[in-house]
């Protein structure tokens, strides 16, 4: 299988015996019930399951959003378990990117401004800054609407400008929770499309939560969740 | 982070808020609205207020450092009985005659009448007193003359009138040698006094000086004397004087040893400090009250950055969740509210100028401009800023990025 090529290398994500636990005593709710996984760089892994299963949680914690309740999560050898929120707030800014269902783009603030923002909190001085934002545009072919702000924009062009975000810091890992869960199917391909193209060609290994099995199709390896446990594992054969 | 880095954090920071502030302009006006009066009430309040006090300092250094005033009663004051024996003329001739360093005495008797001139009549002080007076204090004459002595003794009908009085009867008329009625009283003008000036309280050229015995005859109808103003002789010393009046009027109103005095002795220095002080107390006062408005200013800057926090959730998630430390988002929350009252303070501070300026012709006070209660109230502003943003800045700051980022 897909982990097998890699056995030899270091995974930029090891998950081991994870769980995530709301609440206390009577009320508690096991979200994540032991989850083991591996992610190597240039992975391409789709994460699949039914609302419920878990997977957003999962999302979550190898995003450095949470953290596990008991298990081990290693970002590149780091237990980000023992991490304060602080370290793992700079373990975000340096290494990470996220692409969200609903874009999460700042209001009234246009697209340049919002791919620039992540490299304002990695302290980029303005030219620089401004150079890298209208490159990370160009990649997603938004070059031309960085003066737009996010509500003079379509659906696919807004998480364009998202992934433009993402991709700006130049991330180790992408987390892509439902990019493509509130746009159309040819607008979705767009966004499959730019996202396979990004693991291909610049090497950005991507986790990608869906529930579409045609969004999941394009990645190379899948996890399915289920009751907060990985039923399955599956490769697609393609490109590893 | 490098100090470089820090900087340029903390002018994103500054950006970002004015952008914030301009993107909310009218929102941001009214809440900045406590702050602009607050800031300008406390400073206009102590502006004019040190205007008043140097105002009356400069009319109490003009009056000359060696001069006493000398009034029946105790000391000034609240639950003052006024069953109090009245000076005699004879007590100033002694306080002449007898004390060595006092080079004069100047009887003075005052009441407020109105004074007639043709159809034009004006309310006015009517003080009497001897042709010493004016020397005692510091008043020239601009035309005309001061009493002759046949004039004192006999308790002649002259009078010398001040600028404010000769503009309101005469209007551009020359005064000198006409008859000005004071109630059944009718004088010649024979002088002018030189204008000496507003003073906080009152105008000092709103005065006609007769003398001191057609007062006692004509006006109060007694041989009383209200006070008795001493010049003290120059290089003498004035506490000295103060005793040396002290023992001869104690002696001559019959006060055994075991009494209070039954007068009053003040110089230029209590003279000052008890006008002054008056006006610092309610500078002081008006002050307290503008610093009140400043608090509530902060107030509803808190209450405004907390409706801005809870807006700006979505917006906060994303910041934390791409990168930002609580650090970082909790200082641009306190740099927007910082900002926010920063500029109500400088707004505050030109209204204030323009409030000061009128508040001070309108009173008759010199306008100083007071620096230090300019940067002061500044300071003030933005620390109510910081200090009244710093909750709802930490409440922004540690939000979980994850719940942030639900919120719709």
């Amino acid at each position: 299988m897909g982990d097998l090529a890699h056995e030899d290398r270091t995974p930029i994500i090891e998950l081991e015996g994870v769980t995530k636990v709301y609440g206390e005593g009577q009320a508690a709710m096991a979200a994540l019930r032991g989850i083991d996984l591996r992610i190597h760089g240039g992975d391409f892994l789709a994460v699949m399951g039914p609302s419920g299963s878990g997977k957003s949680t999962c999302m979550n914690i190898l995003g450095c959003l949470d953290t596990p309740t008991t298990g081990s999560y290693r970002f590149q050898g780091t237990e980000v378990g023992r991490l304060t929120r602080a370290q793992r707030t700079l373990l975000r800014r340096f290494y990470i990117g996220f692409v969200f269902q609903g874009y999460n783009l700042l209001k009234r603030t246009t697209a340049l401004e919002n791919v620039e923002l992540p490299l304002i909190y990695r302290g980029l001085p303005a030219a620089p800054r401004r150079k890298r934002a209208i490159e990370a545009l160009d990649v997603v072919g938004l070059a031309d609407w960085k003066t737009h702000t996010p509500g003079e924009l379509s659906g696919g062009q807004q998480q364009r400008v998202a992934i433009a975000r993402a991709i700006a810091t130049d991330p180790l890992v992408l987390f892509a929770d439902e990019p493509t869960g509130n746009l159309d199917t040819s607008r979705a391909r767009e966004i499959m499309d730019l996202l396979t193209g990004l693991n291909r060609d610049a090497g950005i290994t991507i986790v990608m939560v869906t529930h579409e099995a045609d969004m999941a199709a394009y990645a190379a390896r899948m996890v399915h969740f289920l009751d907060g446990l990985v039923a399955s594992e599956e490769c697609n054969g393609r490109g590893h | 982070m490098s100090l470089r880095e820090e900087r340029s954090m903390l002018w994103n920071a500054v950006v970002l808020a004015l952008r914030e502030i301009r993107r909310n302009l009218m929102r941001s006006f009214l809440t900045i609205l406590g702050i602009v009066i607050g800031v300008a009430a406390v400073i206009t309040m102590v502006t004019v207020g040190e205007g008043a006090t140097a105002q009356v300092r400069q009319q109490i250094a003009n009056m000359g450092s060696n001069l006493l005033m000398i009034s029946p009663g105790k000391r000034l004051g609240p639950g003052q009985s006024s069953a109090t024996v009245p000076f005699k003329e004879d007590d100033g001739e002694a306080i002449l005659r007898d004390v060595t360093s006092i080079a004069a005495v100047a009887p003075v008797s005052s009441a407020g009448l109105k004074a007639v001139f043709g159809n034009q009549n004006w309310s006015t002080t009517v003080t009497g007193t001897e042709t010493q007076y004016f020397d005692v204090t510091n008043r020239t004459i601009a035309s005309g003359r001061k009493f002759s002595e046949s004039e004192m003794r006999s308790g002649a009908a002259v009078c010398v009138i001040g600028s404010t009085v000769a503009k309101e009867l005469f209007g551009s008329q020359d005064p000198l040698g006409q008859k000005i009625r004071l109630e059944k009283l009718a004088c010649d003008v024979i002088g002018t006094l030189k204008e000496k000036g507003q003073s906080t309280m009152v105008d000092q050229d709103d005065v006609v000086v007769i003398p001191l015995r057609t007062f006692q005859r004509r006006v109060s109808g007694n041989l009383d004397v209200a006070m008795f103003q001493v010049t003290v002789r120059e290089g003498a010393s004035t506490e000295k004087a103060r005793t040396d009046i002290r023992a001869l009027l104690r002696e001559h109103r019959h006060l055994s040893a075991s009494d209070d005095d039954n007068f009053n002795i003040m110089d230029t220095k209590e003279i000052s400090s008890m006008l002054t002080g008056t006006t610092k107390l309610l500078t002081a006062l008006l002050s307290a009250v503008a610093a009140v408005s400043l608090l509530v200013g902060g107030i509803g800057i808190m209450n405004i950055m907390l409706v801005s926090v809870t807006e700006r959730t979505r917006e906060i998630g994303i910041r934390l969740a791409i990168g930002a430390l609580e650090r970082e988002v909790l200082v641009q929350f306190l740099v927007e509210s910082a900002a926010l009252s920063c500029l109500g303070g400088i707004l505050g501070i030109a209204l204030a100028l323009a409030a000061s300026v009128w508040g001070a012709s309108l009173l008759g006070v010199p306008f100083v401009f007071q620096g230090g209660i300019v940067v002061l109230a500044f300071l003030f502003s933005g620390a109510v800023g910081v200090g009244f943003g710093y909750f709802p800045a930490l409440k922004a700051a540690q939000l979980d990025p994850i719940e942030a980022l639900r919120y719709e």
